[in-house]
């Protein structure tokens, strides 16, 4: 009754004060062993040079917003997928479509390639994750052969099928332990929703890029944001984001159409890429790092080199 | 102030943060003394005031920010785009133009984060204003909103026009700047929250989001919430963490150590085939050719897995374990990397084969593991799921990484390079199974090592 409603009231708000003060003392903890800043460590580090990057290829055929694509492991196919349904598998280096499949729903949020390079995988607002083989045959129906699969279809590309659902709606980024289920670490810096994450290639840390205009870097073993890559007149969120080869370079896709690249290091911008007539939607570097590509809102994907 | 109902609740302003952050750069656009220069402009036969240039407008972005011009151009045409800068000559653009065209502030009133969402009553009195006072003279696309809207709502239609009328009296009773003004400003407002077919509508969110944030702002955190996150403050408190210096050097060993072979920042040679659009770089770094490039060897010197991984650099060292040493352990790690990644369906047909054949005693291919992890091992097979094999894994891993790759040298004649020295970072290596491994290796108390971890 009323009495039980104050006592619960009592341990929520002695459960929220205990909750704060370990919070604090995480920090507390975490900071103590926080010596040096990134941005001082690499001032040792020779500047990179001027960077003249341009769209090399686009790729046209999508009939709506491009929503997400992935590379094949031979360099230079491309799977993308889009709003109205369409998946299309391209040789983005003759910039021809070897395939088109539609999918039953739309929204087709994510997709990816399988590691052997013979099948797709892709999933939307139908929650589940479908593969298609990649059959050069034009006579077959692709759809006829797709297969539903519920997870871990590809390892790699785990960011986006997996954690689609929660990096969309939080200021969190986590990191889980596939085999016990749980959250090891969580990191809250982020003043808005995070858009993306990715690992730095070493596996030490992962960039995340947010609503709030800013990416970030976060190290693992240090366990804290040791990096943020912000500037005043980037004012739209970042939507995408991924590691050049080495790390070294950051690419980033906003909401406000262009691309900015990086230096992961020192902290700083070092070029800004317009070309996308509406928001970036996705963009993943190649496997042998020589092109990034992204994908739209305007339907199209650009190669970058 | 055209007069109308009270702007609804809108969704929370934080919810969109780049609104925010425009409006604070407009607002600094229009600061007395900072801010962009005004003038009056001459409109027809009327003198609007508070007018600036668009070229006036990328000079001051590019100033405040320390940007290029046109990064100063795209963000100016996105302030024009989102309604907060309008043109005063042809207010059916939002088009930024870098020269003489005056351009004006719009009035937070009509900011798109005060009235949002924008209200179809709204929109049905504005169509209606436009159709009495231009004599029927609106666009197609208004046309068709308008129809639309008036069997939508036709049991209010004649509330809609009563406003429409009110409002355009209450008007005219204004100067002609004013009007005009006012004009311009609902106008941008309603190009902005109905842009016209072909535009692009700046106010699309993707799917999904709106709902997940509403529903966020009104969670009440119960006692489970706090619960869960005491839990895991707990848990956080008791792992090890690396000082910052230390993971910070990290990386610019990493980048140094990586630069010379990302294309992107070091070029490649002969060249870049999306650049050149010449594939001879693919053809020359194919995953099976007969003579790999020195940077290409160089890589399988960085980690085990990018020797693995490489079918060349594999094929290399299959070999060389064929002479020395025995190629079961390199198999039995493949195996279990197979087990790792690969379909859950195949688990149980997985780990019974990689017992049957490396594990088993007398098994074809056994495997040299200590008692210890063998005992544990066996054990965990009873119910097996993918990460079972982990920690025979791992012992095969540093076996292979200790004694066999270290020796690894070159037969003469070949142009490979002499790995000498000790073996690759535990760290580095340790990255490619777990970053748990890591930590597993400072003094805990036992409560913190999980079932199934090897303790040192």
């Amino acid at each position: 009754m009323a009495t039980e409603a104050l006592h619960e009231n009592e341990t929520l708000a002695s459960l929220k004060s205990e909750a704060e003060n370990l919070k604090g003392k995480l920090e507390e903890e975490r900071a103590k062993l926080h010596d040096v800043e990134l941005h001082q460590v690499a001032e040792r580090v020779e500047a990179l040079g001027q960077f003249v990057m341009k769209t090399r290829r686009t790729l046209k055929g999508h009939g709506n917003k491009v929503l997400c694509m992935d590379w094949c492991k031979d360099k230079r196919r491309i799977v993308s997928s889009s709003q109205d349904g369409k998946v299309i598998v391209w040789d983005s280096f003759t910039t021809n479509k070897e395939h088109a499949v539609t999918m039953p729903c739309t929204w087709v949020m994510a997709c990816a390639y399988a590691p052997s390079g013979c099948a797709i995988a892709c999933g939307g607002l139908d929650n589940k994750c479908s593969v298609y083989p990649l059959t050069f045959d034009k006579n077959e129906n692709m759809a006829a052969k797709k297969k539903s699969v519920a997870m871990h279809t590809n390892y790699l590309s785990a960011c986006s099928f997996t954690n689609s659902d929660m990096q969309g709606c939080d200021k969190k980024a986590m990191v889980w332990d596939m085999r016990s289920g749980q959250c090891v670490q969580a990191f809250e810096t982020h003043e808005s929703d995070i858009n993306s994450v990715r690992y730095y290639p070493s596996g030490d840390a992962f960039a995340s890029g947010s609503d709030d205009a800013t990416c970030r870097l976060y190290d693992l073993r240090a366990d804290r944001e040791v990096a943020i890559y912000s500037k005043e007149s980037i004012i739209f969120g970042a939507s995408s984001v991924d590691f050049s080869l080495s790390g070294r370079l950051l690419f980033a896709g906003y909401n406000d159409y262009t691309i900015n690249v990086w230096d992961v290091l020192k902290g700083s911008r070092v070029s800004i890429l317009f070309g996308h007539e509406n928001r970036v939607s996705t963009l993943r570097v190649s496997p042998d790092g020589t092109a990034f590509c992204s994908g739209s809102w305007d339907h199209t994907l650009r190669v970058w080199a | 102030m055209a007069a109308g109902p009270a702007p609804p609740p809108g969704r929370p302003r934080a919810q969109m943060p780049h609104l925010r952050k425009m409006e604070r750069v407009v607002v600094s656009m229009q600061d007395p003394d900072q801010g962009v220069k005004m003038r009056s402009q001459r409109l027809l036969v009327t003198v609007i005031p508070h007018a600036v240039t668009g070229s006036d407008v990328v000079q001051w972005l590019t100033q405040k920010f320390c940007i290029s011009e046109e990064e100063a151009l795209h963000l100016g045409a996105v302030l024009v785009q989102h309604g907060y800068i309008y043109p005063l000559r042809d207010p059916r653009s939002l088009v930024l133009r870098p020269d003489e065209t005056p351009y004006r502030f719009q009035t937070p009133y009509f900011w798109t984060s005060t009235l949002w969402p924008a209200a179809e009553l709204d929109y049905a009195i504005y169509l209606a204003k436009k159709n009495i006072r231009k004599q029927g003279t609106l666009a197609d696309y208004e046309k068709e909103c308008y129809d639309r809207l008036h069997t939508k709502i036709s049991h209010a239609w004649d509330l809609v026009l009563m406003q429409a009328r009110e409002q355009l009296r209450a008007a005219k009773q204004r100067r002609k700047g004013d009007r005009l003004v006012i004009a311009c400003q609902e106008q941008t407002y309603w190009l902005v929250n109905r842009p016209p077919p072909g535009a692009p509508s700046v106010l699309e969110q993707g799917p999904g989001r709106g709902s997940c944030a509403a529903s966020r702002v009104h969670m009440t955190k119960s006692t489970d919430f706090y619960k869960q996150e005491i839990e895991y403050c707990r848990r956080a408190m008791g792992r090890t963490r690396v000082k910052s210096s230390v993971c910070l050097e990290a990386y610019l060993s990493f980048c140094g150590q990586r630069g010379p072979h990302d294309p992107l920042v070091s070029g490649c040679l002969p060249s870049n085939p999306w650049i050149s659009d010449d594939d001879a770089y693919w053809v020359m770094n194919a995953p099976t050719v007969a003579a790999p490039t020195k940077l290409r060897v160089e890589r399988w010197g960085f980690s085990f897995r990018e020797l693995l991984e490489d079918p060349v650099g594999r094929a290399h060292f299959v070999d060389f374990l064929g002479k020395e040493f025995s190629g079961e352990n390199l198999s039995f790690w493949e195996a279990c990397e197979e087990l790792r990644y690969g379909a859950q369906a195949q688990v149980p047909t997985l780990v019974d084969a990689v017992y049957q054949q490396f594990l088993a005693p007398g098994a074809a291919r056994w495997v040299n593991i200590d008692s210890r992890t063998m005992e544990r091992t066996l054990e965990g097979l009873r119910q097996p799921h993918r990460y079972v094999l982990d920690d025979a894994q791992l012992h095969i891993y540093m076996a292979l990484s200790a004694h066999a790759l270290p020796t690894l040298t070159l037969s003469q004649g070949s142009a490979f390079p002499t790995w000498l020295g000790p073996p690759w970072p535990l760290s580095c290596q340790c990255s490619v199974l777990s970053t748990h491994r890591v930590q597993r290796r400072r003094t805990g108390p036992d409560h913190m090592l999980k079932k199934g971890q090897v303790s040192i």
